[in-house]
């Protein structure tokens, strides 16, 4: 589904990304963890089409088409999706009125009709239950005082009207309480399935404890220094990232 | 004949005497005497310079500069027809029509309104209400120190006269339509309007200034407006001058004890607009909203002065201003919030808003807060700047066109004045215009 070779990607001239390589296969979880500042947010900007973060070499293909071909959203019709580690506040636009659109303009892109209110509101209804999404969440503007955890709510109950093929998520997990973030891992695992995939970004061990994923590879300075399956990240909460920061330090010796 | 004033040859004190002699009223010594100390305070204070602090960013010197005509009648040139595109959707309303200043009794409308009301040409009024008049009439607005406001006291004629008895409810908004005609020669007029509001009242009153054609003239409105207890009133202006008209507006409003008042400013018209609001919040718990959009491109000029006045206790003052500047057009926001010493438990917001769509507009905008008394809260923050890229990524990652999203966030910008406009055929007359305001942009940018 995706293939990301030897992905080098600048902002403000400073090289964030040093020769990433990845690949996602439909049906897959893949978290990628490291430390602050290693460039995981820069990777799932890159893929949603951040125009700020300049690709300077490699490829990334998805599902056949070259992705850095495609504007922002163009991306998002071709079915990624992308859950903002900070959700941005835009006032004066309801969040309903946005899912509307966007959901509109994806299956305009796909040649299906646009959904009619009543549909689109039993379908809102619907998700809103999985994610204990209020009435007045959805009337309110973007984000707009949302808490922290209504912000991710939202991301995910974004992601699930939208059903994207490949969803992103970055720190999603930051900042939530347990109870909030077993109903963003309910809300993630209600649509997993064999033709979907999720890039799970995250700082902790601790949301994959819900969200299980099938690899985790590790992100240390710009490059993938280690991959492994689940068991790497208990490793990884055990031992910190030190060792492997050593590891790419004495490699690069 | 017709009256020319100009600031050459003493030519506003020569056509002054020429125009007392046949304006409204002339024989009443009371309101000869208010024009007459009009005058003389507007030759003494003569028209605002830069200099001064209240003009600091509006030079009004292509007005000072002027020789302008005191227009006659110009009724003929206008047919019902030309007014349809100014009118609000839905039922017929009341609605008074004013030609080049003038009033227009066959192009008015008059609809049943509740017992006691009475909405009527100020010219008619200065026969027919004298009593009302007598005791409020140039009693708020200020012709001592403001030279529009005195200018536009000496040459008063015609305008809008609405009275409200006690415990009415006016379900229907009342409409003041100003239609310029102008002509060649750059004319002025000079329209004042008096809205009476008594106690446990309910009214909307819109007031709407547009032009026929593109030729120079100048609007120079005063409309006092008294607001009795517990009354809950809205006023609506909405400019649309022609692109080479002067329009100063001076909106004063007196608020008595638990009055509501909604002021909504939509300014798109004019090359030179100048938009005073004055509220006086005088009796105990009153609330004012006033709320204000300026669109400006190419070379206008929007100024909004606000001038908010707390005098007395637990009341509560909202200000929301936004500003779309594109061109080379220049945007004022001046908000001045005044705490007199026994408004105690203030409450007043101000905040003015500035989105730029070109590199060459500008926005010039200054908070002004004066408390005297101790226990209040009054906050102020203002805004200049792009459309925020982090929005627009956000939008377009969802999906949604990089033209969709834009248009998303510009409205939701505009939107945000009009929101809680309480008339719906008037708030939707305005979201119309604020549309189309973006299409022509639109348009233009294409060729």
């Amino acid at each position: 589904m995706l293939e990301i070779k030897n992905l080098h990607v600048s902002v403000e001239d400073q090289e964030i990304l040093k020769g990433l390589n990845l690949t996602v296969n439909a049906g897959e979880v893949h978290s990628i963890m490291g430390p602050n500042g290693s460039g995981k947010s820069t990777l799932a900007l890159v893929l949603a089409g951040r125009e700020s973060y300049k690709v300077t070499k490699g490829e990334i293909i998805f599902e056949g088409k070259d992705l850095l071909e495609l504007s922002p959203e163009d991306r998002a019709r071709e079915g990624i999706f992308l859950a903002f580690q900070y959700p941005v506040e835009i006032p004066g636009v309801a969040n309903t009125y946005l899912l509307r659109e966007a959901l509109n303009s994806i299956r305009k892109y796909r040649g299906e009709e646009p959904l009619k209110h009543v549909e689109f509101g039993r379908l809102a209804k619907e998700k809103m239950k999985v994610m204990g999404i209020s009435d007045n969440l959805l009337k309110r503007a973007v984000n707009e005082g949302f808490s922290g955890g209504e912000k991710k709510r939202n991301e995910i109950f974004q992601m699930q009207i939208l059903q994207p093929k490949l969803a992103i998520m970055d720190e999603t997990d930051s900042g939530l309480d347990i109870d909030a973030l077993k109903i963003v891992a309910n809300g993630v695992n209600a649509l997993r399935s064999p033709e979907r995939a999720f890039i799970v970004i995250t700082h902790y061990q601790r949301i994959l404890d819900y969200i299980v994923p099938d690899f985790v590879h590790v992100l240390v300075d710009g490059k993938i220094v280690k991959s492994g399956g689940k068991e790497l990240a208990l490793e990884l909460e055990d031992k910190g990232y030190g060792w492997l920061e050593e590891e790419k330090i004495a490699a690069n010796n | 004949m017709s009256i020319t004033l100009s600031e050459k040859d003493n030519g506003y004190m020569e056509g002054f005497s020429r125009f007392e002699k046949t304006a409204p009223g002339s024989n009443l010594g009371w309101l000869k005497s208010i024009r007459e100390h009009a005058i003389t305070k507007f030759s003494e204070l003569g028209f605002p310079t830069p200099r001064d602090e209240d003009w600091r960013f509006t030079n009004v010197a292509p007005i000072a500069r002027s020789s302008f005509h005191i227009p006659l009648n110009g009724i003929d040139q206008v047919s019902a027809a030309d007014l349809t595109p100014f009118q609000f959707e839905g039922q017929q309303i009341s609605e008074l029509v004013f030609i080049n200043g003038h009033y227009s009794a066959e192009l008015s409308t008059h609809c049943t309104l509740p017992e006691g009301v009475i909405v009527l040409n100020l010219a008619e009024a200065i026969n027919s209400q004298e009593d009302i008049l007598k005791e409020n009439l140039a009693k708020y607005a200020d012709f001592e120190n403001e030279a529009f406001t005195a200018l536009n006291t000496a040459f008063m004629e015609d305008g809008g006269f609405i009275y409200i008895p006690k415990g009415t409810v006016v379900e229907e908004p009342i409409h003041l339509l100003y239609i310029s005609t102008a002509g060649d020669k750059p004319s002025i007029t000079n329209p004042r309007n008096l809205i009476i509001v008594e106690d446990n009242c309910e009214a909307n009153i819109i007031e709407q200034y547009v032009s026929l054609d593109e030729n120079i003239y100048l609007s120079n409105v005063v409309t006092e407006m008294v607001v009795g207890e517990n009354s809950s009133v809205g006023h609506y202006l909405i400019e649309l001058e022609s692109k080479k008209a002067f329009n100063i507006s001076t909106l004063r409003v007196q608020q008595a004890r638990s009055s509501n008042m909604r002021s909504y400013s939509v300014l798109l018209g004019g090359s030179l607009v100048r938009n005073n609001i004055h509220p006086v919040l005088a009796g105990e718990g009153c609330n004012s909203l006033i709320n204000g959009l300026y669109m400006s491109t190419h070379r206008q000029h929007m100024d909004n002065y606000m001038k908010i006045e707390h005098v007395s206790p637990h009341c509560d003052s909202r200000q929301l201003y936004n500003g779309v500047l594109d061109g080379r057009s220049r945007g004022v926001f001046h908000g001045r919030i005044i705490v007199h010493k026994d408004a105690q438990k203030t409450d007043a917001k101000q905040t003015n808003r500035n989105l730029l769509l070109s590199d060459y507009a500008q926005v010039d905008t200054k908070p002004q807060l004066e408390i005297y008394a101790d226990d209040v809260k009054c906050t102020h923050g203002a805004t200049i700047g792009q459309i925020d890229e982090n929005a627009l990524f956000y939008l377009r990652s969802r999906g949604i066109s990089k033209e969709a999203s834009r248009d998303i966030i510009l409205n939701a910008f505009t939107n945000e004045t009009l929101e809680s406009m309480t008339v719906d055929s008037v708030k939707k007359y305005c979201t119309n215009l604020v549309a189309d305001w973006f299409r022509q942009r639109e348009q233009t940018l294409k060729s």
